[in-house]
């Protein structure tokens, strides 16, 4: 319990160190895994997560740090002045290799059939310093699999008790459903019978594992790792703009999981977030433009159907623009731009659900404005109504993109020009022009949270046939109706924007890079 | 004394001078006895002062680790936080029964015990964690501080002094490893007896997250006899030779000896006369094979070894073992080593909380390679592995249960290779096959 | 055990649940909980008073605790199963355990057990005898090792069992 004479800091306010020969200036507070991130060198570790409270049970981030007497969790050390710590020596290897031997032990040799498979930090660490035999001759353990309820999946054999889904459940989701039960080898993750994991965001208990134990079970046997395509995006499902990461398979869509931002989300997703992603796969698109003729709507070129929506606009009386706040801020400032040359509304209809915490995040939750871009359509200057179609009549036309939820009863005579991924049905007949546009998940585009928060998502799928991008689409309209030229590019259209729209000043796609800036005129709050 | 054998000439009874006296048990008895007055001085003393004499007494602590009491409890401040005092009751390692006598036998030597250390650590409240299955003792010490408070010993006014002494029984459940003090806090509290990593160490951040100590049941009983006679008295008792360590020490003796029971001796005395003049030998017609001297997470002596050595905690290290709890456990020559030491691999496989890997894993795999061999079904190679899987779990966990199961592989294939060579052995005998000529078939 | 070896609590034939917690009982719980700043620290005396009053933590008492003191039933879960004296099912009117470990199995402890099951007619370990009296189970350290070899009958130690004395020990038992 004596503390060792202090020693004067390099860096004043700031702690200095050497980790595998490479000097690391961290704050005082740091563990030995963060600091060493720091250097670009990774300790591996099991129970360790930074959202997490340290365990320090896994015993795999075991670093030798000189003058101490034995091996020290890195998890639970805090750096010291003038420490030096070995990760790759002899000794700590020695002991990794214990580790990840009495891991495996009574782990199956099922990677074969595991969803975990290459994504499994177990499987990379013990292909990279693992032995390369086992000498465990006795019968493995064995628990059968249990539904743990929403969409988790427990297969106990693959457990490496690190206790990551216990600390989330306890101390993040503050609803503690899930315990160690039993102890020594016999120990398993255990929950009360007729008490489930039906937690709003009980599914980042999946992602936490770091080995094949939590499965979820929407993601069962769909795909292998090493078979998916990741692209980094922003969740729609509400206005708090989760980053995740969307991952696809030959050009469809299996699973959407978090993408760490400290400033949002920390390393969270809820469940609807997760499994929401259904539609973005819909086949019942519309493919190719359309127009109406004599004979209805009929498929025509893109250069067709724009002029033709762009005559509309130019005939009628009054022209009524209806976006979707979840449609992204350079579609949005287009759309605006159009609307403000016609002098029309620009409005909005927001779906909302109820709110679901995380409780234990700061500012953290499954928002009730079920919207991706509420505030950033807000800036643009898009009016939240309820009835958007109240009041209008014949000579009124309506630009409707990405609303089709919003037309349910089109009043006589009223000529809607389409812009979305589905035609609904209820829209044809009174539809001038279709326009068929990406979804999120198919073009790039920023969306700003409801803290202000401006964020990237990158194109993650192909669109089907000749649908094309919202923001060009709505580009080359403006331009068709005389309403002026903007660029095809969804990064350079961003550039016009924040040239435009104050609020977006000074940012560009390179600043805000993959976690985001904040647009000005708002406060941000999780900063 | 040597309980339930009357008292050895050479014994130094101190603490449990009064086992066996069913006379001691009330409180009356126990004023009688002189109890309690050493309770009134400490009282009236600084506390400062107080951990000052036992400072000087040098008594260690009794629970295995043998820290310096005084040390440890000058680590805490007057710093007008809630202090708690925890009283290790919990007495769980195996060979190891002295402190269910002294609660037995001398309740209200405890509680008194328990009040001193607490007000010398600032402290208002104390909590005796005892273990679940020593029945008798929770009711004896529950029945004494029931006596306590009623005679306003303990309270809000304890003995007069103007100062609060609370002290609690706390019952456990059944588990090893809630002898390890940080375990024992988070059971208190409510929890799996998980032991916490280290920092933050108890004494900054302990029971319900504030200063807290932990002492063992004997530690703090010895403390009354040092406040009541004096840090040089406490030091007289035991071999001047070695001053590290100093007073009386309980030894339980257990396992195959002629007079199994507890011993109280002044530190410093000669295992050799121990083993043979106080507890008798071994059993009739018997020899010993390996003697445990420390409880079973020490590692096993053979008797050429613990006959060398001198009963304190210099003296066992120097012998190759540790006094730990004072647990000596003797196994004579009718006892197989190999089965002897997979069933105390079992207990720690058993005990082991699950949260390291090393330990979980360790132990469960240590005792199914052993239990092979004593089956003989064993190889040479399983030796080797057994060695390998030991240091893997040495010096690696969070506490030391895991260490302790590793202990006796490592000692008993120093000193019993032959045993486990024999299992191995005694079903794979070379065979030499003679040859056939199948040249002419 | 397994996890399946918990059956699921609710099925026809389950009476209603009558609570532990009440007068008396729970007038003890609230003294208790004066005794100490967080109400989870009075888990493991609450649990022992369930099990003192109904024989074993069922399912329904674990509810009933976790009701009382504002913990989740997996929680408590948790810490029921991490303590081998709390029965998590129901076991025989009398509920033996013999110490086999170390320091009692060299003295012959084994065969203690084996004659417990011999004379009680429960023939294995965990086992309730066929008339629903005892339970044999081997504990680990009793914490008696000079009294080898010590035997637990619910709440009473029993010192010096021998292989000789197990029959009127256990012909005293009704």
């Amino acid at each position: 319990m004596t503390a060792p004479a202090p020693v004067a800091p390099a860096n004043p306010g700031m702690v200095t160190l050497t980790i595998e020969g490479r000097t690391v200036v961290v704050p005082p507070g740091t563990n030995l895994i963060e600091a060493a991130k720091t250097a670009g060198v990774l300790i591996p570790h099991y129970c360790y997560h930074p959202s997490l409270p340290v365990a320090g049970v896994c015993r795999m981030c075991l670093v030798e740090v000189e003058k101490f007497p034995k091996l020290t969790p890195a998890c639970a050390t805090s750096v010291g002045e003038g420490q030096i710590v070995h990760v790759h020596s002899d000794k700590a290897r020695e002991a990794r290799k214990g580790v990840l031997e009495f891991l495996l032990i009574n782990h199956p040799l099922d990677c074969p059939i595991c969803d975990q498979a290459g994504e499994c930090e177990l499987q990379d660490y013990t292909f990279a310093e693992g032995r390369k035999d086992s000498r465990y001759m006795e019968p493995k353990r064995f628990n059968p699999m249990e539904d743990f309820g929403g969409d988790v999946l427990y297969v106990p054999n693959r457990c490496i008790l690190c206790t990551r889904c216990v600390r989330f459940m306890d101390v993040v989701a503050q609803d503690p459903v899930l315990n160690v039960s039993e102890r020594g080898d016999r120990a398993y993750i255990g929950k009360f019978e007729g008490h489930d994991l039906t937690h709003a965001w009980a599914g980042n208990v999946v992602d936490l594992c770091p080995v094949g134990a939590l499965l979820s079970k929407d993601f069962l046997n769909k795909a292998r790792a090493w078979e998916l395509d990741r692209a980094a995006s922003i969740c729609p499902g509400c206005s708090q703009g989760c980053n995740v990461m969307i991952e696809t398979r030959d050009n469809v869509v299996v699973r959407i999981r978090p993408r760490p931002n400290a400033a949002v989300n920390q390393h969270f997703a809820c469940d609807v977030g997760r499994l929401d992603y259904r539609w973005i796969n819909r086949r019942d698109r519309l493919e190719y433009p359309q127009v109406r003729t004599a004979q209805g709507l009929q498929t025509a070129s893109w250069s067709e159907a724009i002029a033709a929506a762009a005559a509309a606009i130019a005939e009628a009386s009054r022209v009524t623009v209806l976006a979707s706040p979840s449609l992204s801020n350079e579609t949005l400032f287009l759309l605006s731009r159009i609307a403000t040359h016609v002098k029309a509304n620009a409005v909005m209809c927001v779906p909302r659900g109820p709110e679901a915490p995380l409780a234990g995040a700061k500012d953290l939750a499954l928002r009730a404005e079920r919207a991706a871009n509420h505030t950033g359509a807000g800036l643009l200057g898009f009016i939240d109504v309820i009835a958007p179609l109240a009041g209008l009549g014949a000579h009124d036309v309506v630009i409707a993109v990405d609303a089709a939820g919003a037309l349910a009863s089109i009043p006589d005579g009223v000529r809607v020009i389409v812009i979305g991924t589905v035609l609904d049905e209820s829209t044809s007949a009174s539809t001038v022009a279709a326009l068929p546009v990406c979804n999120f998940a198919e073009e790039d585009g920023t969306f700003t949270n409801l803290r202000g928060r401006v964020q990237r998502f990158l194109q993650a799928k192909a669109p089907p046939a000749q649908v094309r991008p919202s923001y060009r689409v709505v580009s080359e309209l403006a331009a068709t109706a005389g309403v002026g030229t903007y660029p095809a590019l969804a990064g350079e259209i961003f550039t016009v924007l924040a040239a435009t729209v104050p609020a977006f000043g000074g940012l560009s796609y390179r600043t805000l890079g993959l976690q985001g800036g904040p647009a000005a005129l708002l406060p941000e709050v999780t900063a | 004394m040597g309980y339930p054998h009357p008292s050895h000439p050479d014994e130094t009874p101190v603490i449990s001078k009064y086992f066996g006296d069913a006379g001691a048990r009330s409180l009356v008895g126990w004023q009688e006895r002189g109890g309690y007055e050493s309770l009134r001085t400490a009282l009236a003393t600084d506390p400062v002062e107080v951990q000052n004499v036992v400072k000087d007494s040098g008594l260690r602590g009794r629970g295995g680790a043998g820290f310096p009491t005084g040390v440890k409890w000058s680590f805490m401040k007057p710093d007008g936080k809630t202090h708690y005092l925890c009283v290790n009751a919990d007495e769980s390692e195996p060979g190891t029964f002295k402190d269910r006598e002294i609660m037995r036998w001398t309740p209200h030597q405890l509680v008194e015990g328990t009040a001193i250390a607490a007000h010398a650590i600032y402290a208002e409240t104390a909590y005796i964690y005892i273990r679940g299955e020593y029945t008798e003792p929770i009711a004896r010490v529950t029945e004494a501080i029931r006596e306590a408070y009623g005679a306003g010993i303990l309270g809000a006014n304890a003995m007069g002094s103007g100062k609060r002494v609370d002290v609690h029984v706390h019952k456990g459940a059944g588990a090893y490893i809630c002898g390890e003090e940080t375990a024992l806090m988070n059971s208190l509290e409510g929890r799996r007896g998980n032991p916490r990593i280290k920092p933050p160490f108890p004494a900054v951040a302990g029971l319900f997250a504030q200063p807290t100590t932990i002492n063992n049941v004997e530690t703090v009983c010895a403390a009354t006899h040092v406040l009541k006679h004096g840090a040089d008295w406490y030091k007289s008792l035991s071999s001047p030779s070695n001053p590290r360590s100093t007073g009386t020490k309980l030894f339980s003796v257990c396992g195959n000896v002629a007079r199994p029971g507890n011993y109280e001796v002044g530190m410093g005395f000669a295992m050799k006369d121990f083993l043979w003049d106080l507890c008798g030998g071994p059993p009739a017609g018997r020899r010993f094979k390996a003697i445990i001297p420390g409880g079973s997470s020490v590692p096993i002596l053979t008797p050429e070894e613990a006959e060398a050595a001198v009963m304190d905690y210099e003296g066992i290290q120097a012998a190759g073992s540790l006094l730990g709890s004072g647990g000596v456990i003797c196994f004579d020559d009718t006892q197989c080593m190999v089965r002897q030491i997979a069933r105390l691999c079992r207990f720690y496989a058993h005990e082991s909380c699950a949260q390291c890997t090393q330990c979980r894993e360790g132990t469960a795999w240590t005792v199914k390679i052993l239990e092979r061999i004593r089956d003989g079904e064993g190889t040479m190679k399983d030796l080797d592995t057994l060695l390998e899987i030991a240091d893997n779990m040495t010096g690696k966990t969070i506490c030391v249960l895991s260490d302790s199961c590793a202990t006796p592989v490592v000692s008993g294939l120093k000193k019993f290779r032959h045993e486990f060579e024999a299992k191995i052995q005694k079903n794979r005998s070379s065979v030499m096959i003679p040859s056939f000529s199948t040249a002419a078939a | 055990m397994s996890l399946h070896a918990i059956a699921p609590h609710g099925h026809d034939a389950h009476e209603a649940y009558v609570p532990v917690f009440t007068g008396a009982r729970r007038a003890e719980l609230d003294e208790l909980l004066t005794r100490y700043p967080t109400r989870m620290a009075a888990l493991l005396p609450a649990l022992w008073m369930l099990q003192e009053d109904r024989g074993w933590v069922s399912p329904d008492g674990i509810e009933e605790v976790a009701q009382v003191l504002e913990l989740t039933p997996a929680y408590i879960r948790g810490v029921v199963t991490f303590y081998t004296m709390y029965h998590q099912h129901p076991v025989g009117k009398h509920f033996v355990q013999v110490c086999t470990t170390t320091p009692c199995n060299v003295c012959g402890a084994e065969d203690v057990v084996t004659a417990f099951l011999k004379e009680t007619k429960c023939g294995e370990l965990g086992v309730t005898s066929p008339d629903g009296r005892f339970t044999i189970v081997e504990v680990e350290c009793l914490g008696a090792c000079g009294f080898a070899t010590p035997v637990m009958i619910n709440a009473a130690l029993v010192e010096c069992v021998s292989v000789d004395s197990v029959k009127d020990l256990v012909a005293g038992l009704d």
